[in-house]
């Protein structure tokens, strides 16, 4: 769904490595791994839980910064961006999906897609909220709270929220563990719909019918390395 | 959607724990200017009380004043003048003397250039029998003022209350045994006299005293043109032998008279009067330290108060604001994740512990409207009375101080690692 597609890897991650320090000392979280992204694919991260994939995803959403290697995104190099720069382009360039939809609780639905806009306002953003939403089967709900809304209708909320200021990036971190098949297959729909459009997707997950929509596999195992599949 | 709008929708979200902190900084803000309103209560109730006590003194030594005027007229400010030949003895022992003097010995004095002398009063005295009241009656016989011709007229006033020709003025013995009112016609040695003036219980000579106009009694007493004594008050010597003083003057005048200071009941009514408004002045004294003390007490008190409260609401901004963060933590990670800045972030959960001081302004300012006169009397905004510029300081320093109270909790949630919430491994 971005209206530019670009010829630079969107990802460009080499040797990331990231460890935790608990009372039991340095916990190795991600060692050395590398990946490339390019415009229209949808690439799903598999592996056991704690296996170290939400910590690549939040990496690569520069929410988290790495130990060790080199990531490029859109082929800009952000290992000397500042914070301030780092907000910016991540409300710019990339949106995420979390597997607990953290949508805020007192926000109805249209304002909760809408906050976006507060980091990167753009012009016809509430009409792009209503195509979305009418896209995602919402627009009856535009006035609900989360509270009101079924799991599925969430994470589809969720989903408009990451799709409004057309990033390049969608990063979603198990976007189906909470949902049943049905609203499992919606999510994973609209996704695979949006890497078709010329987005890139990064989904992280254990879920084996998820995996089967992404049209590159990569396994994480033990936090170690990727596998192609 | 824009920032007021999110915190807007978070505040009505969370309403309780924000009317919660809007009522801190209220009582607070109540405080401190409840406690400005019943200081000012307090000095100006003691404006008002010093205020009274200074009506009250003036008002006392005024009568003091008037009785000394009053006391001279009787017993004169300080000097007699008695014919030379007058036996004094008999002065002391009658109470006036059985030698008189010419009249006019009055107004040569007035029309001299004396000038330790304020005012004359001719006078000529007898004990009598009065017939018609079965009683012995020390007759006065008095006139008007004679004026000091060089100084003209009196602008002070009469000392004495002349009495007409047909009236008596009666003393407390002579009235009250004979139940004699003011107003009523009596026969004193046969002539008739409407009674002018009826006096009050003196506890002395004057009881039984009757005042008659100077020239009646001439008449009745056979001595017409004569006098006993002439009453010279306010005399105006300044040196110690202020007798002397007078005398001299006067002997240069009347050769033939003696000058004899009686002693002055004025003087100690002077000093009654100097004494009392010594009292006065050291009651006012007391009366001030006191309320000096009891304002320090107040003032002290109010402070300690003021501050407590506002430790008291700036703590609780602070406790409800990390409240605030704590619970909020994923939506402020979930905001970071989306790409609104460290700034905005800050300024999201800080907008709520300002508008929390804002508000709290205006409720206290509404709490203190509503509290009548329980500062003390009057308006409460005119007892305050910090004006227009005090007000505008208070209406932006509260929510700054609320927003500084609220700074650190939400300085740390706002900075905090969003990957530590939205981590899902």
């Amino acid at each position: 769904m971005t209206d530019e597609i670009t010829e630079k890897p969107v990802v460009c991650a080499t040797a990331l490595g990231k460890s935790y320090t608990d009372s039991s000392g340095a916990v190795v979280a991600l060692g050395g791994v590398s990946l490339l992204v390019n415009s229209g694919e949808f690439v799903a991260v598999c592996g056991p839980s704690g296996c170290g994939k939400s910590t690549l995803l939040l990496i690569i959403g520069l929410l988290l910064k790495a130990d060790e290697g080199n990531l490029a995104l859109i082929g800009q190099d952000i290992g000397g961006m500042s914070a301030s720069s780092k907000s910016s382009f991540r409300a710019q360039n990339i949106g995420f999906v979390f597997q607990d939809f953290h949508l805020i609780p007192y926000l109805n639905v249209m304002e909760n897609v809408m906050v976006p806009a507060l980091a990167k306002p753009i012009g016809d953003a509430p009409a792009r909220a209503k195509a979305l939403l009418e896209e995602m089967g919402l627009s009856h709900r535009h006035d609900h709270l989360p509270s009101e809304l079924s799991s599925g209708e969430r994470q589809r909320t969720a989903l408009v929220r990451a799709l409004l200021l057309r990033p390049k990036l969608i990063l979603a971190d198990e976007p189906t563990g909470n949902l049943d098949r049905d609203n499992a297959d919606a999510v994973l729909s609209h996704l695979a719909n949006y890497a078709d459009n010329g987005g890139s997707v990064v989904m992280a997950t254990h879920d084996q019918e998820a995996m089967k929509r992404a049209g590159k596999r990569l396994h994480l195992d033990d936090g170690l390395k990727v596998v192609p599949d | 959607m824009n920032t007021a709008r999110l915190v807007a929708r978070e505040i009505l979200h969370r309403r309780w724990s924000f009317v919660l902190g809007t009522l801190a900084v209220s009582v607070s803000v109540f405080c401190l200017l409840g406690s400005l309103a019943v200081i000012e209560s307090f000095d100006r109730a003691t404006d008002r009380k010093l205020g009274e006590i200074n009506a009250e003194t003036l008002s006392i030594l005024k009568v003091h004043e008037d009785e000394i005027r009053k006391a001279m007229k009787g017993l004169g400010f300080n000097i007699h003048i008695y014919p030379e030949g007058q036996d004094l003895s008999e002065i002391y022992s009658k109470g006036y003397g059985k030698h008189t003097m010419p009249e006019s010995y009055v107004k040569r004095l007035a029309d001299s250039n004396i000038v330790t002398v304020n005012h004359l009063l001719p006078r000529l005295t007898q004990m009598v029998e009065w017939p018609e009241g079965e009683t012995s009656v020390l007759l006065f016989g008095v006139r008007g003022e004679e004026p000091i011709a060089f100084r003209g007229p009196q602008k002070k006033g009469e000392l004495i209350d002349p009495v007409a020709e047909n009236e008596i003025a009666l003393g407390y013995e002579l009235h009250h045994r004979r139940n004699i009112k003011t107003g009523e016609d009596i026969v004193f040695r046969g002539r008739k006299f409407q009674v002018a003036r009826v006096h009050q219980r003196r506890g002395g000579i004057d009881d039984i005293t009757a005042w008659v106009s100077l020239p009646v009694v001439q008449d009745m007493l056979g001595k017409p043109g004569e006098i006993n004594s002439i009453l010279a008050l306010e005399c105006n010597c300044e040196s110690l032998d202020r007798l002397g003083e007078v005398t001299k003057e006067i002997k240069l005048i009347l050769p033939n008279t003696q000058v004899i200071e009686v002693e002055s009941k004025a003087l100690a009514r002077a000093q009654a009067r100097n004494g009392a408004k010594s009292l006065r002045i050291k009651e006012k004294g007391k009366f001030l330290k006191d309320r000096e003390n009891l304002r320090e007490v107040r003032e002290g008190f109010a402070n300690f108060l003021v501050i407590l409260v506002a430790l008291l609401s700036l703590v609780s901004i602070t406790y409800l604001t990390a409240s605030n963060v704590r619970e909020r933590i994923l939506e402020v990670g979930t905001l970071c994740a989306i790409g609104i800045g460290f700034n905005r972030v800050l300024q999201v959960i800080l907008s709520r512990a300002i508008l929390m001081g804002m508000l709290g302004s205006i409720v206290s300012i509404g709490m203190l409207a509503l509290s009548g006169e329980i500062f003390g009397e009057g308006n409460v905004f005119d007892l305050i009375g910090i004006g227009f510029y005090g007000w505008l300081v208070l209406m932006i320093s509260v929510p700054l101080m609320s927003g500084a109270a609220g700074w650190l909790p939400a300085f740390l949630g706002a900075r905090r690692a969003p990957a530590e919430v939205l981590r899902n491994d």
